[in-house]
């Protein structure tokens, strides 16, 4: 616990890169997910397709992926958010395609008679109503990606990882529990508060 | 705020799914009158949701012409016939996120009416399915009874003036009591307004009571279409007969009762 207290703002720092790199992704990953879960609603076969690959994504280990884009792109944060928004699209694209799915089917059919195009069904009907699910796969993408995320030290992207890396090199445990501890107060904020968001748009 | 019925001229409509053996609709002609109250009355799996869906288009049938005041639907977006069609359906399906104004507004704010036009017309529509608007405008769905609910569907149906309302089982997820005044309510807003209304239903009594005309189906045909004593007193086979049942001597009596003004 000494170093976390004695080097506060170095950890501050790296708490405000972990943060930057996961937000990033998240942000980026999302404006990929929504239409690939509302294009797998929509067209079964699309469906099937977006969810097995999402799914293979999802299954190859980190490092491995991690070396490969580094082999690709080389090192840096825009390789670690490359492979974080990877990783948050099967649990995102399930959020969304599990939200739309589970819309009361009689809403939908209430909206497109009264004259609701699909778009504005979409978006003025059925967003709202998954709102709360879709919002339930941002936060456990959310907690993923931060635990995730610490990889990315390994190739120079920065995050709390640097402290791991660090502690596991110079033989130095109190940094690793410093970084670990960093890390699980992190993702335990970002859950309480996606939660927090969650009750906020039930209706 | 009468604004009057259109007229409804189905031609030879018939609806097939895929897969389906049968047709769900099958060669059906008939004409719902301006202002007329025509009730489609029938067992589950008749087909009666399903012709009365072809009127806004949410089905599109695979044989046959709809006319509304002589217009064939397809000629026109399906979108703008709908806005101009009123439409309930059992499960009455208010927008959960929006308060029971922005619900009555839904229709008046797609075809771009002013606000100060909007926010009048969703007092006058509270008031006509007698919710008083002061308490029930700002109200969100899950905050309403399953009656406040369907009036609330009701008003929002009638919000841009629709010259013909469809009602796919409207009355039937409520109980008997709410029903029977929502019943009160929709006689009383189809004297007000003289909009011509399909409404669809399985409830012999429901459909006597507010049919100027019961149009009975079974298995995607007409079986008899006429006035609810007509249909008491020569049921046109053995089907009317048994779905009006043995009862039909008291419901004729029922029908003489001033229960509502006809």
């Amino acid at each position: 616990m000494t170093y976390l207290f004695a080097h506060s703002s170095r950890v501050g720092g790296l708490v405000g890169q972990h943060v930057v790199l996961v937000g990033v992704s998240l942000a980026i990953a999302l404006l990929i997910a929504v239409p690939l879960g509302v294009l797998a609603t929509r067209n079964a076969r699309a469906g099937g397709v977006i969810l097995a690959v999402t799914g293979t994504i999802y299954t190859i280990p980190s490092l491995a992926l991690l070396a490969l884009l580094v082999a690709a792109i080389g090192l840096g944060p825009v390789t670690a958010i490359v492979a974080l928004v990877a990783y948050a699209q099967m649990i995102l694209v399930r959020g969304v395609v599990a939200g739309l799915g589970g819309v009361d089917a009689a809403l939908v059919d209430a909206a497109r008679g009264l004259g609701l195009t699909a778009r504005q069904t979409l978006l003025r009907v059925e967003f709202p109503a998954a709102l709360p699910v879709i919002l339930g796969g941002v936060r456990v993408a959310t907690v993923s990606l931060i635990a995730l995320a610490t990889v990315a030290a390994w190739i120079n992207a920065g995050g709390l990882g640097v402290l791991l890396f660090e502690g596991i090199g110079t033989d130095n445990p109190d940094k690793i529990v410093a970084g670990a501890l960093a890390a699980a107060a992190l993702a335990i904020a970002a859950d309480l508060l996606l939660r927090g968001a969650e009750r906020a748009v039930r209706t | 705020m009468a604004h009057g019925g259109g007229r409804v001229e189905l031609r030879g409509v018939s609806v097939r799914y895929a897969n389906a053996a049968q047709p769900a609709v099958h060669d059906v002609d008939l004409t719902v009158e301006a202002g007329e109250f025509a009730v489609l009355l029938g067992p589950s799996g008749c087909g009666k949701s399903t012709l009365v869906r072809t009127i806004n288009r949410l089905v599109e049938p695979s044989a046959g012409t709809i006319l509304i005041d002589g217009v064939d639907v397809r000629e026109r977006d399906a979108n703008d016939l709908r806005r101009g069609i009123g439409y309930v359906i059992q499960a009455v399906g208010l927008f959960p996120h929006y308060t029971v104004a922005e619900n009555v507004a839904i229709v008046p704010g797609l075809l771009g009416w002013e606000r100060p036009r909007i926010d009048a017309r969703v007092d006058d529509l509270l008031h006509l399915i007698r919710l008083d608007p002061a308490e029930y405008r700002d109200r969100k769905p899950r905050q309403l009874s399953g009656g406040e609910a369907q009036r609330v569907g009701v008003a929002r149906a009638l919000a841009a003036e629709p010259r013909v309302l469809l009602m796919d089982e409207p009355f039937a997820a409520v109980d008997a009591i709410v029903r029977a005044s929502l019943q009160d309510e929709i006689a009383r807003v189809h004297r007000e307004l003289g909009t011509t209304i399909v409404f669809v239903t399985h409830d012999v009594d429901e459909a006597l009571r507010l049919a100027d005309r019961v149009v009975v189906m079974n298995a995607g045909h007409i079986v008899q279409a006429d006035r609810p004593e007509q249909l008491l007193e020569h049921p046109a086979d053995d089907f009317v007969r048994n779905l009006v049942g043995v009862d039909a001597a008291t419901r004729r009596l029922a029908l003489e009762r001033p229960l509502i003004e006809r």
